[in-house]
């Protein structure tokens, strides 16, 4: 699905290096989780990935079922079927909730060819997935994020990645800012999105949001690279130990 | 002593390619203004409001030459409404529906003045006189003193349907003086309509009472022509608990700016003004305002946003002055630019005043690009980078439509935004 090679990414402003050779191969239907310290990368990888602009790519290529992501503008890689849940989700004052994701959604119907959907069919769907995420009406028309709670916006991500059905979904430290019961639903969200032709990349600080959304492979990064791979007991190694043993381990 | 000189020349000038038409009942009101001006002289870059525009277009003795665009689709054309129609300034009695809306009395300025008495000489040249203090405006001064035409209008009752002035413009050189006088009366109701342009120049003034309990609705969407010249002057005096609220819409012109003078005189009423203008490139667009609270317990508004881009101008000069006496006082104002690049100015002069101690105003003037972390949020969701922008413009813009009351009407205006949007996107 997603092919990460030697990817060496700078910030463009101030010729500092922040991924310093960054490998990952993920595989259609998988769940990878990405932990590491403050500072390791672990956030510009999903930038660099979803196209934000600041960064520059030195090296390497990021392949989304064969096709380089990296020359892509943001909207064709939406299009493509890469999905960013934001850490920080943006606020966006006069744009309605609604609004917003009807014009995404037929967005990318249209660069992939496909019928635009009328306000009767987006109604439907929108109603039912909102309602499995919590989401009221009075949620759908505010403006997009404005005066959402911390818990709000995580929802509303989940809400826009199950509407646009992304193959490739990257969710950054969507635990952020979450209490328990909020982190439950956000995961009974992303959970009931798994499938076989989707996979997720899960980037994040701490093991909790992984005890409800199971990974299949953990990475640790640090210092822009994935110092050490394992299975799911690598992210409980983490929450028990640190990363300093681990950290020390491969240097 | 030199540059009073040049103003008197410059006066005579113009006075002279103007004639006075010969009045009825406004005969005494156009001497006045005649004397008012006179007395005033045409303004120049050194008067305090006359800083950020070059009055000079509309100094000049001619209209400068402006193309008539071409018949478009008719904006609010699916709503029901009585039709008065200008052409270059001149009322198109053929073309227009009959002068009649129940609740309503509408003459026109040429044939009431044909008459010594008329209602509307209460009304016709005297907001206009107490509205040039302190602020002298010599130009409407010059209007009420030569306009040609205009609609004197009475509202009796709740009009069922809009009154809608449509102005179209047929020559390139047409200059056009037109001057409305609106009464609503006590518990009366009105939508006026206001759209396009009616001479590649045009003064035009509107001056509105609205008695105890009355409303006015005013929306008015000033055409898309590129070389317009014109200069708008509303006048509004409101009684106690009225409502007064007007919103206009600015696309593209040469020159246009739009006066508001609202002196609330009665307590409890209600003003809000708004704006929403668009510029790309040889564009200049001035908003002047001022309110004035002599009355307990008023609420006014001024809404204003403007879009420039590759060299536009954008100019707001909004004051609140509230005299002694006039308590509890809830006074607002925002003017807001969106620079879509490097090239475009905004400039912006909010003043208050404030001779009461138990008033709420509250004012604030921004300028300001794209939001590009918005942006990168609607794009990395799929939507086109051109879209996107379109997008965060009219959310921009959003305060000041909903201003208008009427959905239909607001969605209208959203949508004619929404086309100029997409023929101006990109470079």
């Amino acid at each position: 699905m997603l092919e990460i090679k030697n990817l060496h990414v700078e910030l463009e402003e101030e010729d500092k290096a922040i991924l310093k050779g960054v490998n990952l191969s993920i595989k259609p239907g998988s769940v990878h989780a990405i932990m590491g310290p403050n500072g390791s990368g672990k956030s510009t990888l999903s930038y660099v990935l979803s196209g934000k602009g600041g960064y520059e790519v030195t090296q390497g290529s990021a392949m989304l079922e064969g096709v380089e992501l990296l020359e892509m503008e943001p909207e064709a890689r939406a299009a493509a079927g890469l999905f960013l849940a934001f850490q920080y989700p943006v606020e966006i004052p006069g744009v309605g909730n609604m609004t917003f994701l009807r014009t995404a959604m037929n967005a990318q119907r249209k660069a992939r060819g496909e019928a635009e959907l009328s306000a009767g069919e987006f109604l439907k769907i929108v109603r039912e997935k909102a309602k499995a995420l919590k989401i009221d009406a009075e949620m759908l028309k505010r403006p997009v994020n404005v005066g959402f709670s911390g818990g709000e916006k995580k929802r509303n991500e989940i809400l826009q990645m199950a509407m646009l059905e992304p193959k490739m979904c990257i969710l950054d430290e969507t635990d952020s800012g979450l209490d328990v019961d909020a982190m439950k639903l956000v995961s009974e969200g992303v959970n009931a999105l798994r499938a076989a032709g989707r996979s997720f990349l899960v980037i994040t600080h701490y093991q909790r949001l992984l005890d409800h959304i199971k990974p299949d492979f953990v990475h640790i990064m640090a210092d822009g690279r994935i110092v050490k791979s394992g299975g799911p007991e690598l992210a409980l190694e983490v929450e028990q130990n640190g990363y300093a043993d681990i950290l020390a381990e491969v240097a | 002593m030199a540059q009073v000189q040049k103003k008197t020349d410059a006066l005579d000038a113009r006075l002279a390619a103007l004639a006075m038409p010969k009045g009825g009942f406004s005969q005494a009101a156009r001497e006045a203004a005649l004397a008012r001006l006179t007395q005033m002289g045409l303004p120049g870059r050194r008067d305090e409001y006359w800083r950020y525009t070059d009055p000079a277009l509309l100094n000049a003795d001619t209209a400068t030459e402006s193309e008539a665009l071409r018949v478009q689709t008719p904006i609010f054309a699916g709503r029901d409404k009585v039709h008065l129609i200008f052409v270059d300034g001149v009322f198109d009695a053929a073309a227009s529906d009959d002068l009649e809306l129940a609740g309503v009395e509408i003459s026109l300025l040429s044939q009431a003045d044909l008459q010594d008495i008329h209602w509307a000489s209460g009304l016709y040249g005297v907001l206009e006189t107490a509205g040039q203090t302190p602020v002298a405006r010599p130009f409407a001064a010059l209007n009420t003193m030569a306009a040609t035409e205009g609609l004197l209008i009475r509202v009796t009752g709740t009009a069922p349907r809009p009154l809608h002035i449509a102005y179209r413009q047929k020559s390139k050189t047409s200059d056009a003086i037109l001057h409305h006088c609106i009464k609503v009366e006590e518990g009366a109701e009105l939508t006026m309509l206001e759209t396009g342009i009616t001479g590649a120049r045009s003064n035009i003034v509107m001056e509105a009472q609205i008695e105890r309990g009355g409303k006015l609705h005013h929306i008015r969407p000033q055409g898309r022509s590129e070389g317009k010249q014109l200069l708008t002057h509303i006048f509004a005096r409101l009684s106690e608990d009225s409502v007064f609220k007007s919103f206009t819409l600015s696309m593209n012109g040469r020159l246009t700016r739009n006066e508001a003078v609202i002196e609330f005189s009665g307590d409890d009423a209600t003003a809000h003004i708004a704006g929403a203008a668009v510029g790309d490139g040889a564009f200049h667009h001035d908003d002047t305002v001022f309110v004035t609270h002599d009355a307990e317990r008023c609420e006014s508004r001024q809404v204003f946003k403007k879009v420039l881009k590759n060299g536009a101008v954008g100019v707001f000069q909004g004051k609140i002055l509230v005299k002694p006496g006039a308590q509890k006082t809830d006074g607002y104002q925002i003017s807001q630019a969106l620079m879509l690049d490097d090239d475009s100015q905004f400039l912006a002069k909010p003043e208050l005043e404030i001779y009461a101690d138990d008033v709420q105003c509250s004012h604030g003037s921004t300028s300001g690009a794209i939001d590009e972390g918005a942006l990168f949020y609607l794009r990395s969701r799929g939507v086109p980078e051109r879209a996107a922008q379109s997008l965060l413009v009219l959310a921009f813009l959003a305060e000041a439509i909903s201003e208008i009351e009427d959905d239909v009407l607001a969605d209208d205006i959203r949508d004619r935004m929404e086309e100029w949007l997409t023929q101006h996107e990109g470079k």
